[in-house]
């Protein structure tokens, strides 16, 4: 049985690729592509009549294949159908590393699906607090609870929006400029800040709009998203790109920690570099740059 | 597990398999692959030892395989079973009978 290192709470999660767990051509070998996570999907993929039948398959995938570096992320049915419960204690018993919560309206969301969580941790004698959870909003509820819902858990490490269901709610549809989510992504974003954790965006869905697609991911990277859904190995490649540092910023995050590192150690708590003053608060940002940098083969030094 | 009724899982597209479980005396397995001469042999097995793990001790299977890796072909001969006794839905003994 392949025993997965404990998850990470805040890691690079640029590229999130959903992948049907019910279908074994697709599982088996997820993890060459490259993207940061992948989804295996329990929910819209799966046929209501083959719920039974991919977690079986879900479960030997997470037992048996070695995903690697790559994060195994699932996603679950919404607590108004008679599958999550049973997702839950099979996610948990495989070892993934989180669980995506459909569907997520409020803070009571996650807590219902928390719980259940530690039930199945104590069951399957897995720590407790492992196993991570983020959740998708995908109403104007959701949207609205973001905050709760963000703040709900110490397990969140990210919120993600799904755009198909939330523009029907809007009655709305994919405009190319992105108008009609541009509240629903900026209130997002805001209350994942406040929390401190992740946030990401939607799928594009349309595999031939290459133009369209870009358009998109370049206006994720401006509005502050850490990385985005994707349907499509190829749609990996340009987000990777387009949410890696620049040359300027890497230089500028490793001439921080570097000097934060002497300086700490001769007991000094500010100091400038390149006249801009530094201190402490700096220092989670510019070793994101450097982790991201190091993921991206831009950076190959030792203080990441 | 008892086979109450005959129940199947999978599919017949690439890397997968259909496992079809009917009610039967002692366990006889009828298998087709598509890679029969390379692997006819370790399908046969892990189909065995999944069925005794789960104490199926009567049961007529049939496996149409169409390249199915191991954890592919354990999974589908258990839900097959699990459905035959209407129990694949809930309080599945992961890491149990199942693993």
């Amino acid at each position: 049985m392949i025993k997965r290192p404990k998850p990470e709470r805040f890691r690079l999660r640029r590229t999130m690729m959903f992948m049907n767990a019910q279908k074994p051509g697709l599982i088996k070998d997820a993890y060459i592509y490259g993207c940061d996570s992948i989804m295996l999907d329990l929910e819209d993929a799966v046929a209501e009549n083959q719920k039974d039948a991919a977690r079986f398959s879900l479960y030997h995938a997470l037992t048996t294949i070695d995903y690697g570096s790559t994060e195994v992320i699932v996603r679950i049915n919404g607590l108004d159908t008679p599958h999550w419960q049973e997702d839950i204690r099979v996610c948990v018993a495989g070892g993934a590393d989180g669980i995506r919560i459909a569907k997520c309206e409020s803070a009571q969301d996650v807590h219902t699906v928390e719980a259940a969580v530690e039930a199945a941790e104590k069951e399957f004698g897995v720590e407790v607090g492992r196993t991570l959870l983020m959740a998708a909003l995908e109403s104007p509820k959701g949207i609205l609870n973001a905050y709760e819902i963000c703040a709900a858990s110490q397990r969140m490490f990210g919120v993600a929006i799904s755009g198909g269901d939330f523009r029907k709610c809007m009655q709305t549809t994919f405009q190319r400029d992105g108008v009609d989510m541009l509240a629903a992504r900026g209130q997002m974003l805001i209350a994942a800040r406040a929390a401190g954790i992740q946030c990401f965006d939607t799928v594009f869905t349309n595999l031939d709009d290459e133009e369209g697609f870009r358009a998109e991911v370049l206006q994720n990277k401006a509005m502050g998203f850490d990385g985005k859904s994707l349907i499509n190995p190829k749609q990996i490649r340009f987000v990777h790109e387009v949410f890696a540092p620049t040359e300027k910023e890497i230089r500028q995050a490793e001439k921080i920690v570097r000097a934060f590192e002497e300086q700490s150690k001769a007991g000094v708590g500010v100091f400038t570099v390149d006249g801009k003053m530094i201190d402490v608060a700096f220092i989670p940002g510019a070793r994101r740059t450097l982790r991201l940098a190091k993921a991206c083969g831009m950076y190959e030094g030792d203080l990441v | 597990m008892e086979i109450l009724k005959s129940a199947s899982a999978g599919t017949l597209e690439s890397s997968d398999c259909l496992v079809t479980v009917e009610p039967g005396s002692g366990v006889s397995l009828e298998l087709s692959s598509s890679v029969m001469n390379q692997y006819g042999r370790q399908i046969k097995a892990t189909v065995l030892e999944t069925l005794q793990r789960l104490g199926v001790e009567n049961a007529a299977v049939t496996v149409v395989d169409k390249g199915a890796l191991d954890c592919t072909l354990k999974a589908r001969v258990e839900c097959a079973v699990f459905r035959s006794c209407d129990a694949s839905a809930s309080n599945i003994p992961w890491g149990g009978a199942v693993r």
